[in-house]
């Protein structure tokens, strides 16, 4: 049984592309809002949604998602929340959707009640950010019991070892932290991407997405030549952060998708 | 024939009570880190292990511990106040008389030796008030290793004297704005410029909390108190103690004192959390009595949180009690039924600060009056000849400036009568 992320990503290798995947929070600046931003994300041609579940205590995140965290969490947004907006939004996204999350609202819900509301809402993949494989054994088992892939974060300083171990539970695609430290723009992409890509490739076939670190069109140039997908967070947080009010949100940010994909544009290379 | 008292170096317990192989003490514990930290954790805890089993490194620890904090810390008779509640007698262990002003030092120190021995040049810390700062800040500058400090900004204000001090000992103080601007957002943020700093910084945890092995780690760096205070209390009194009591912030010096008496299991030992406006008020840090199991900064414990699984602000006048949640081994120490916990409010513990200056001239700090609370209700209704034994963990300069404020500086001859909640007992 292939999933939709199977599919996405055995697409854009037959094409030879490199995906795009986005992360925004949900509920930043509100509900509706996210909904507008998801599907303006997915018509702009991004290949996998990362829908961030606001969280109290974002260790694993930088100032900008967790000001999102903040904002989204004080327009009343909850892990429920999360999942009736994906619901609301599934039947126009053609892209996969994966929740992004921190291990304990997760765990407040309950595994099974979860994974059954988020497999109604259409979830294709979830990603928790303090859940590493150690822990994670029944988490897995009752996400692929529902349909879900569970997908695994890979960092710089994972062992080969334990790659493998991932490889071997995870679903969908590998997600790998291009650096050490916490979620955030850079202008400089890390070194030492392609090493870290190039161990997880000789134990796996799974697609390999990056992220952590990148906001520019150079950055995805580099990924392209390793990896299969590029992740694009905090950058387009912050210019949801920036633009929240305007009318144009929409349009801007399907500028953005264009630039970071096909470097045309302008104005987005202020940084 | 004089009887010459012989000082005598007692070194802490290593090794007697491990959690399994994955950090888990019963079903609370674990590792629940980003995986950027799950090598360095696994580093930490081998290399700890290896300490732990090093007669050099104990040799080198026990050392310090001798001649720079002061240890042993004594035990003291509290009779004035004894006298005054009319139960039992009451005993106190001195950790306000350690270097630095509280037990956070036998940590700090322990650790600090570790991250030198890992080739650590840089260190990392978290404090709520204060007091673990300026123990990790004094065992860097003693081992010459760089040392940033990550405090809420409501707690750098609450504990400026501490701010001062770390600052005095070489130490960089970063304030932390998100949040409630306490000790969680402090371990928050530390645990970020570790996660992009791991490979030349060592993360040097306060209490038993965190990813395993901190919880572990911690607990026995700090059990030289309990292992000290069962061999002086035999001693003074003649038998082991009927009750022992600590404050329960993360639970680093209430592990330690119990540690020593846990196999004892004719001692009740009971972990006082902070109350603070009253559990009804929804302003406190009570885990035990408003919280529920969650995965919270690396540990699977009870915590403060909401039904959609934030964690929830706590309020305490002690801002080393201010957390939303408790070391994984006293959770478990509570489901066997090992320790009890209970709560006083911030004006009980207030009221215990002030009564332990006037009647025996100690300032304890604010977090130790919530465990002195808690004795002197429990031993005005004991009998003469019950011993009750508190953990003093801190002194209480830092905290001059909060009792003021609150007005209880000047109560005049306002020796009343402690009333903890003995009602709610968990």
């Amino acid at each position: 049984m292939s999933s939709r992320i199977s599919r996405v990503f055995s697409d854009l290798r037959k094409k030879g592309e490199l995906g795009l995947v986005t992360y925004v929070t949900a509920g930043d600046p509100n509900l509706s809002r996210s909904a507008d931003i998801l599907k303006t994300l997915d018509q702009a041609g991004a290949d996998v949604l990362e829908v961030g579940v606001p969280f109290s205590d974002p260790l694993a995140d930088g100032p900008v998602i967790q000001r999102a965290s903040e904002r989204a969490l004080a327009s009343g947004t909850t892990l429920t929340q999360t999942l009736e907006l994906i619901k609301r939004v599934r039947a126009v996204v053609q892209a996969p959707i994966v929740v992004f999350s921190y291990a304990n609202p997760i765990l407040r819900i309950g595994l099974e009640s979860f994974a059954a509301n988020a497999s109604e809402a259409g979830v294709d993949g979830v990603l928790v950010l303090d859940l590493p494989i150690e822990e994670a054994g029944t988490f897995r088992h009752t996400l692929v019991e529902a349909g879900i892939d569970p997908i695994f974060l890979l960092s710089p300083t994972t062992t080969d070892l334990r790659i493998r171990q991932a490889a071997e539970l995870g679903r969908g695609f590998l997600y790998g932290i291009s650096r050490l430290g916490v979620t955030g723009a850079r202008s400089e992409m890390a070194t030492g991407v392609r090493g870290m890509v190039r161990r997880i490739r000789s134990v796996t076939s799974l697609p390999i997405a990056v992220g952590f670190g990148l906001s520019h069109p150079k950055h995805l140039q580099e990924i392209g030549k390793c990896a299969d997908a590029a992740v694009v967070g905090s950058a387009l947080v912050e210019l949801i952060a920036q633009q929240a009010d305007s009318e144009d949100l929409t349009t801007v940010i399907e500028d953005f998708i264009a630039w970071l994909k096909g470097g045309k544009g302008e104005g987005m290379d202020g940084s | 024939m004089i009887k010459t008292e012989v000082r005598e170096r007692v070194n802490p317990i290593f090794g007697q009570r491990d959690p399994d192989d994955r950090g888990y003490f019963g079903t609370f514990g674990g590792c629940f880190v980003p995986e950027t930290l799950v090598a360095p954790v696994e580093d930490l805890a081998k290399a700890y292990f290896e300490a732990r089993s090093d007669p050099k490194f104990k040799n080198q620890l026990g050392e310090l511990l001798d001649r720079y904090v002061g240890r042993p810390t004594p035990i003291y008779e509290a009779k004035r106040l004894s006298q005054d509640l009319g139960g039992a007698r009451l005993f106190l262990k001195r950790e306000d008389l350690a270097h630095t002003g509280a037990h956070k030092i036998n940590n700090a120190l322990g650790q600090a030796l570790l991250a030198a021995r890992m080739g650590k040049g840089r260190v990392v810390a978290e404090t709520g008030a204060g007091q673990h700062g300026v123990a990790t800040a004094t065992a860097c500058a003693l081992l010459g290793l760089k040392c940033e400090v990550y405090m809420g900004a409501e707690d750098m204000k609450r504990q400026a004297l501490n701010v001062v001090r770390m600052r005095l000992l070489g130490a960089t103080v970063s304030p932390v704005h998100s949040g409630s601007q306490t000790l969680k957002d402090a371990i928050n943020e530390a645990m970020r410029d570790w996660v992009a700093n791991v490979q030349d910084s060592y993360y040097l945890l306060g209490s038993v909390l965190g990813p395993h092995p901190y919880p572990l780690m911690v607990r026995e760096f700090q059990s030289v108190i309990g292992a000290e205070a069962r061999q002086q209390i035999l001693e003074v009194s003649g038998g082991l103690p009927d009750v022992v009591v600590a404050c329960v912030g993360g639970g680093s010096n209430a592990l330690g004192i119990f540690d020593g008496f846990v196999k004892d299991s004719s001692v009740r030992l009971i972990g006082v959390e902070a109350g603070g406006e009253a559990i009804s008020t929804g302003r406190h840090a009570a885990r035990f009595a408003g919280g529920s199991v969650g995965v919270l900064q690396g540990t699977r414990s009870v915590i403060l949180q909401d039904t959609d699984g934030n964690v929830e602000l706590t309020h305490s006048v002690s801002a080393g009690l201010d957390y939303a949640a408790v070391g994984p081994e006293h959770a478990w120490l509570r489901e066997l039924g090992r320790a009890e916990y209970v709560w006083v409010t911030d004006t009980e513990a207030l009221e215990a600060f002030g009564r332990l200056a006037r009647l025996e001239g100690i300032i304890p700090a604010l977090e130790s009056a919530h465990a002195l609370a808690k004795a002197e209700a429990m031993a005005s209704k004991m009998e003469k000849d019950e011993v009750v034994l508190v953990n003093l963990s801190g002194r209480g300069d830092k905290d001059v400036e909060i009792v003021a404020e609150e007005g209880f500086d000047d109560l005049g001859t306002g020796c009343k009568q402690g009333a903890s909640q003995e009602e709610s007992r968990a």
